[in-house]
């Protein structure tokens, strides 16, 4: 990270949206261009310090991998899973096709 | 006995139930009444369950009339953050995306107060995700703090905090990622515990960000907390970052004297930026203290000034990743096709401003346009951006100057925490820099907002444990918080050192003068 300021385009903010699997409308691409390089402008400070020596931490606990018995335990059943989608035939999720086709489920 | 439940603490009201001097009925009826009183006014519940609180507290009154044991909580009423899943109720997380969605189970902790007989009487409002320090960010509207109903309550749980505050319920549950119990109990003036990290079961809390997120108990006095988070806290196999430690006798610790107890102030809490009100009220708490027994000393956390930086890529990293989850097709809001400008039944200002021209033109398939669009219309501007920030701080060529960057300053903030342990057994401080904020002060402005969190975020990167209870008022009659973090698993301080602080002081026993 250099610690000049980094600035984020709008092609570049574009492609963040498209990863984030995120619409946006040009208003919001404007907005999002403008404040998303301000706060990458301002995270970026860190870059000044030493952290030459230091591992990173990705969880507070020290924790170490944690062993269950591989049982068969009660699981939630498909019908109280599928309620809540917003479209499903009685045994799968529905969603629009992935291959060939198109339209949508 | 008072005849009025609402003036009652919880360890009273639990007392009262079990000795049949009230009936948790009567208790239930005269929250719920409340509740209905203030809710326009305030807006702190996303959801009231009358009927289901009623038939809990019934169940409660008739066991209890029959000699059959009743749990630690019995017919007490408790509001529950709407990021915490409830079977029987909708749990939104105050977003357009879960609108209406019931979770197929509870959260632990849910379970949890319900096996300790507990009554749930609703869902409270918060920030989208539990993303924001003001409770703006909420789909459904911002929360008033109950002290200045023009003022934010602080966020994210600005909801349970209101609530308590307003005399809705005498407990709520919270959940702080980067001070989302404390800043809010600090600004509407009630006791706020964030447990350590682990304490408390996080399954069923819908995830923001899984290495710093923790449930913890809102309430207007530490009795009241230490009550609570007996009932909440232990390992659950169901969350295996949940700690395996025994969980102490809280309530019995509380009256232990403070002699010789060591705190730690911190001189660059005083620095530019605190509030002179804050930092007065901030001072007459460690004089208080020093009456206590207790010895003052100054300590240095050398790098917490990086706190917000580091939380503010970690954070948004864990989110970004959390949140994929939101794919339109499993459960929650999903785009129909040719229904981008079909909003939701959500209205208001944020589905309005992103239906102006489409900036994607093109997608790969039918199915990435349905989550792009389902994403689109489900979330919120601020949860867009964090999930944004985080994608890009983790994507190819930044991961290491960002995220990973962020986790090796992380080990520093921890390690100062652990060396300042050392030569103290707690660290004293304000929660936040200001008393309660006007709404809109700094909606537009999402820089300003990450500031808020400038004193509770290191305790979540170091996973400590932290409690902010009121210290005093402002001239203009608002409250001040104060702060105690302790080390890992150090509740039991935490609470007594507050009790005790609240057995010299009565700022806790303060009531907003709120006209309904």
């Amino acid at each position: 990270m250099s610690s000049a300021s980094p600035s984020l385009s709008r092609q570049d903010v574009a492609k963040v949206a498209l990863l984030s699997r995120l619409a946006l409308s040009e208003r919001e691409l404007d907005h999002l261009t403008g404040e998303l390089s301000k706060i990458v402008g301002f995270v970026s400070q860190l870059a000044d310090v030493d952290t030459s020596a230091v591992e990173p931490l990705a969880h507070p606990l020290d924790s170490q991998n944690v062993f269950r018995d591989d049982v068969v335990t009660p699981s939630l059943t498909r019908e109280s899973v599928l309620r809540s989608a917003p479209r499903h035939d009685g045994e799968s999720f529905l969603v629009p096709a992935v291959l060939g086709e198109t339209g949508a489920a | 006995m008072p005849s009025d439940p609402l003036q009652l603490s919880a360890v009273e009201i639990v007392a009262a139930v079990r000795s049949g001097d009230l009936t948790a009925t009567a208790c239930t009826e005269a929250f719920l009444d409340r509740i209905a009183r203030t809710n326009g006014t305030l807006n702190a519940f996303l959801c009231v369950d009358r009927e289901g609180a009623l038939a809990r507290a019934s169940d409660v009154d008739a066991r209890r009339r029959a000699g059959r044991p009743l749990g630690p909580l019995a017919g007490l009423p408790v509001g529950v953050k709407d990021a915490l899943c409830t079977a029987d109720l909708p749990t939104t997380c105050a977003s357009k995306m879960l609108a209406g969605y019931r979770p197929p189970y509870d959260a632990e902790v849910v379970a949890r107060l319900r096996r300790a007989d507990a009554v749930i009487v609703g869902k409270t409002n918060m920030d989208e995700f539990a993303m924001g320090g003001s409770n703006e960010n909420s789909a459904f509207g911002p929360v008033a703090n109950p002290w200045d109903t023009s003022r934010a309550p602080g966020g994210s749980s600005g909801g349970s905090a209101a609530c308590v505050a307003a005399d809705m319920a005498p407990v709520a549950i919270g959940s702080d990622t980067g001070g989302s119990i404390r800043q809010p109990a600090g600004l509407c003036g009630i006791t706020g515990l964030k447990p350590t990290y682990g304490r408390v079961s996080r399954r069923g809390l819908v995830a923001f960000a899984s290495s710093l997120d923790q449930i913890g108990p809102m309430a207007r006095s530490a009795a009241d907390c230490a009550l609570t988070l007996e009932a909440i806290a232990g390992h659950d196999p169901g969350d295996s970052t949940s700690l395996t430690d025994a969980v102490p006798d809280y309530s019995r610790m509380l009256d232990k004297p403070l002699t010789g107890l060591r705190i730690g102030r911190v001189p660059e809490h005083f620095a530019a930026g605190l509030d002179p009100e804050v930092a007065r009220g901030v001072e007459e708490a460690f004089a208080v203290f020093r009456e206590l027994g207790a010895t003052v000393h100054d300590v240095r956390l050398p790098h917490a000034h990086h706190g917000i930086p580091t939380y503010y890529l970690i954070a948004p990293c864990e989110a970004s990743s959390n949140l994929a989850r939101y794919d339109g097709a499993h459960y929650g809001h999903r785009a129909e096709p040719g229904g981008g400008h079909r909003a939701e039944p959500g209205k208001g200002h944020r589905a309005a401003d992103g239906r102006d021209a489409d900036a994607t033109a093109a997608f790969e398939s039918p199915l990435v346009e349905m989550y792009c669009r389902s994403r689109a219309e489900g979330f919120g501007p601020e949860v867009k951006r964090r999930i944004m920030l985080g994608t890009y701080a983790l994507s190819a060529g930044y991961y290491d100057a960002y995220y990973a960057k962020a986790l090796r300053v992380r080990r520093l903030i921890r390690q100062d925490y652990l060396d300042a342990f050392e030569s103290v057994d707690l660290i004293g401080g304000p929660v936040s820099a200001t008393a309660a904020f006007p709404l809109g002060e700094k909606t537009g402005d999402p820089l300003a907002m990450y500031l808020v969190d400038m004193y509770t975020v290191t305790a979540n990167l170091a996973g400590v444990g932290g409690i902010s209870f009121p210290c005093g008022f402002t001239a203009g009659g608002l409250p001040i918080g104060f702060q105690l973090q302790a080390p890992a698993l150090a509740e039991s301080l935490l609470l007594n050192a507050t009790d005790r602080f609240q057995s010299l002081t009565d700022w806790h026993r303060r009531r907003p003068p709120l006209a309904v």
